[in-house]
């Protein structure tokens, strides 16, 4: 029933041939085919900017009051590329297996290789467009090391990778916004996608100033609407990204795959309490030089300094020798879990585990010491020494610790403790990103494709600009080049009324319930549902 | 805690708006500022009254979204810091607290606290950009940029569009925001075709809608949650006025 559309042939050649393959649209049949974007992240603002400028008529749609204020806004880390500039033996093929592996063999491979070879082009892009990556003192690119990887691949901006990359899209797509090919709605949020002859068309939006709903035709409809970690209600994304987008389109006929691979983020500042509206995260990069640990006794409060060395128990150093703190995010995550489940979690919530910085800050410091030879420092000087180290490598998260937590990391140890983060599953598309619903495609997280059962860091930013500077502008030809005859759908079709109605009925309905609870009260218990039973470490009987 | 709040409300653009005194209590000191108005609104959704509107998406001091004048500061009372970013335990017990929306020409009031900032992005659309096509990039590492000079471009890169800078001015003007991303770009290499088109379009296009003139007052990097440096003004006049010589 599904056809995922994969070219024939060599996994290595498959794109090259569908590129020279794949129907054109001429320019001047694309001067009359729209396109809608619903979503101005990553995924969303790259493909509107590229289509744009190869001639289409582009509409976007995000409900903050800007594009550049998507949640791909918030990525700290780093973004990927096979581009090998370290000579320390990176090459597509690499980076394509350790993203297979890295998923445990669950993505789609045609998809993974097509986003391995495009990777590099990223980048390229990226540094065209004014992006200000990290640079050695020779002028040439820097880059660092992410878990899962043997090479030096990942790409950053201090930790602002995330706002400099979307950044440079919002700057593209600006670009188009002025010279009048893409027309942008901000404040507007997509409430259903109009299906005409099993044909997506349009979507139904409402402008979230007036409140009024809005009817949209289109030839074609993208979907970039981020992930869905918020229906576990605390995650690490922002307030606003819903799940609307991608479950309306569900409701219409789209199917959803693989929606339990939810990523688990082990090194997040744990909850403080009720109120709390959202997680933040800590980088990965933290765990290079943090490392983590529990009081050996049970329920102990003692404050951490109070534990002395040889009670305290690095559960991931005893446990996994070879990798220590540096095990994949899914096992750190549960073994966080299950300390604190054991009774052994710290804090007064007792929900958390220590990643402490003490003892890399020390090492540091003697480093430093012996390069400005210093014979017999004292403790101090050596630990004063060791903090302007972390500090330069970490102070911007550092401060964040200490604004969110009251606590100086520099003194005391972190607090952790895993959060949801990230949705590998998504709305299922085929090798040109297209749902089974014809016409209507989902791009960026909003999709189920490359990152099977886990992501490893710096793949979801890799994956969002691929999709959308380097894939769909070839792919959506093999649809559109059908298209060309058939008119824009007028907006006063029937279909497009009684999806308004429904819509509309739908709101009504809502509104009218006259209940006594906020939409958060529901919003916080369902999410709770959803930890507690389909959160990490469940068990088949549940 | 217990504290005072004196919100601003006001129903559209068009209506008056008026300050409206709340008492909250059970704030905890690790909540931060926008749970704490999370917690009010929900009282006030269940007492069936209308909830305080405001403009929040991150919280986490990077999407520029949430935008709050605390007590006659842009994003409250700390250096360095958004409005999500703030936390009950800068306050104390018995304060009372003045909460308004940006306040400015070019930002006019959509309701209670929420303003409309598309004049930024007008700002950007008529040339905070560099003229590249998707596709048309040579490799990254053709043309090496001295690490001093990225550093510098990242710095002003970082600016997340808030508005800050110009709900402190007291004109008004946005040249704190206009000159991060003028001169963000002017230090790069890609960014020199296009220099002096670009800043005097983004001028021209800044006061077409009616940000006010920039008077060294200084406020606006006081206030500025990410630090961006007056020095970007005086790179942004600079560039302004060979720009306009070489015009002529
Ligand atoms: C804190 C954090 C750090 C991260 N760090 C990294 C990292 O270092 N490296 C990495 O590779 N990945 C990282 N990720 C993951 C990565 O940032 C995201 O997966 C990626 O940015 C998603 O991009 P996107 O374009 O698919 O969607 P998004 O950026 O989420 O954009 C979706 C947009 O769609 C719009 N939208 C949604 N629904 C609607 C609707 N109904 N109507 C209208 N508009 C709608 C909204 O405007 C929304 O902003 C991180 C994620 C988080 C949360
Ligand atoms: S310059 Fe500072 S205050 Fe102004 S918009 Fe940018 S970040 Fe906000
Ligand atoms: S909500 Fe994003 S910066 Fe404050």
């Amino acid at each position: 029933m599904l056809d995922s559309k994969i070219p024939e042939g060599e996994l290595s050649q498959k794109w090259t041939k569908y590129k020279s393959s794949v129907p054109l649209v001429n320019p001047a049949n694309k001067r009359n085919l729209e396109v809608i974007v619903v979503g101005s992240g990553l995924a969303g603002s790259a493909a509107a900017a590229s289509l744009a400028e190869m001639g289409y008529k582009v509409k976007v749609f995000c409900f903050q009051d800007s594009p550049r204020r998507a949640h791909s806004i918030a990525a700290q880390g780093g973004i990927n590329a096979a581009k090998n500039y370290q000579n320390d033996g990176d090459s597509v093929y690499r980076l394509f297996y350790d993203t297979i592996k890295g998923g445990d063999y669950r993505a789609r491979e045609a998809n993974v290789h097509r986003l391995s070879e495009v990777s590099g082009n990223i980048i390229d892009q990226c540094v065209a467009q004014g992006v200000p990556f990290a640079r050695e003192y020779g002028g040439l690119l820097s880059n660092r090391s992410f878990g899962g990887t043997q090479v030096q691949r990942t790409f950053y901006a201090a930790g602002q990778t995330g706002q400099q990359l979307l950044l440079g899209a919002y700057s593209a797509l600006s670009r188009q916004i002025g010279m009048g090919a893409v027309k942008m709605y901000s404040r507007h949020e997509m409430l259903d996608v109009v299906v005409v002859d099993g044909k997506a068309k349009g979507i139904i939006a409402r402008d979230l100033v007036t409140g009024k709903l809005e009817r949209h035709s289109g030839h074609a409809v993208l979907l970039c609407s981020g992930g869905y970690g918020n229906v576990f209600y605390l995650s690490t994304n922002a307030m606003g990204s819903n799940v609307t987008a991608a479950w309306k389109a569900h409701k219409r006929g789209a199917l959803f795959a693989n929606p339990c691979f939810t990523q688990i983020h082990p090194t997040c500042i744990p909850v403080s309490g009720d109120h709390q509206s959202k997680l933040t995260l800590m980088s990965e990069s933290l765990r290079n030089d943090g490392r983590i640990w529990v009081p050996k006794l049970k329920n102990d409060n003692r404050k951490a300094n109070e534990i002395p060395e040889e009670e305290r128990d690095y559960y991931l150093e005893r446990r996994y020798p070879a990798f220590g703190n540096l095990v994949p995010r899914d096992v750190a995550s549960r073994a966080a879990k299950e300390r604190c489940d054991a009774g052994y979690g710290v804090g007064t919530s007792k929900m958390a585990v220590y990643l402490d910085f003490s003892f890399n800050m020390d090492r540091y410091g003697r480093i430093e010491a012996n390069k400005h030879g210093l014979n017999n420092p004292s403790p101090e000087e050596i630990r004063k020494m060791g903090k302007e180290v972390i500090a330069e490598k970490y102070g911007n998260l550092f401060d964040m610790y200490k604004q969110i937590t009251g606590e100086n990391p520099y003194e005391v140890p972190m607090r952790i403790y895993p959060a949801v983060h990230y949705t590998m599953g998504g709305l299922w598309v085929d090798y040109n990103l297209m749902t089974n619903v014809p016409g209507l495609y989902a791009l960026g997280e909003a999709n189920f494709s490359d990152h099977g059962a886990n992501r490893l860091g710096a793949s979801a930013l890799m994956q969002g600009l691929a999709d959308g500077y380097f894939i769909i502008p070839y792919t959506i030809g093999a649809y559109l080049s059908n298209e060309i005859r058939s008119a824009a759908i007028p907006t006063d079709h029937a279909e497009f009324v009684a999806c308004e109605d429904h819509v509309r009925n739908q709101l009504e309905r809502l509104k009218n319930v006259n209940g006594t609870k906020s939409v958060d009260h529901f919003h916080k218990s369902l999410g709770k549902i959803m930890w507690d039973k389909c959160g990490m470490g469940r068990k088949g009987e549940r | 805690m217990k504290l005072t709040l004196k919100i601003w409300r006001q129903e559209n653009s068009n209506a008056s708006g008026k300050f409206q005194t709340y008492q909250v209590s059970d704030v905890s000191p690790d909540m931060s500022f926008l749970e704490m108005i999370d917690v009010l609104n929900e009282k006030l959704i269940v007492k069936n009254e209308d909830p305080i509107a405001f403009d929040h998406d991150c919280r986490e001091g990077i999407c520029g979204m949430c935008s709050m004048v605390i007590n006659g500061r842009p994003h409250g009372p700390l250096k360095g810091v958004t409005t999500c970013q703030l936390h009950m335990r800068s306050f104390k017990e018995g304060d009372t607290i003045v909460i308004e929306p940006w306040r400015a020409n070019s930002f006019p009031v959509l309701k209670d606290l929420i303003v409309d900032r598309t004049a930024f992005d007008r700002v950007i659309a008529s040339g905070g950009y560099i003229s590249v096509n998707t596709g048309n990039a040579q490799d990254a590492n053709n043309i090496p940029i001295s690490k001093i000079d990225a550093d510098e471009a990242f710095g002003s890169a970082s600016c997340i569009g808030c508005g800050a800078c110009v709900a402190a001015c007291p004109n008004g003007s946005a040249m704190l925001f206009v000159s991060a991303k003028v001169n963000q770009l002017s230090k790069l290499p890609q960014g020199q075709p296009e220099r002096n088109v670009r800043v005097l379009d983004m001028v021209a296009q800044m006061d077409k809608e009616g940000f006010g003139f920039c008077s060294n007052t200084g406020a606006c990097e006081a206030d500025c949650p990410k630090e961006i440096s007056l020095t970007n003004i005086a790179a942004l006049n600079r560039d302004y006025l060979k720009a306009s010589l070489m015009d002529q």
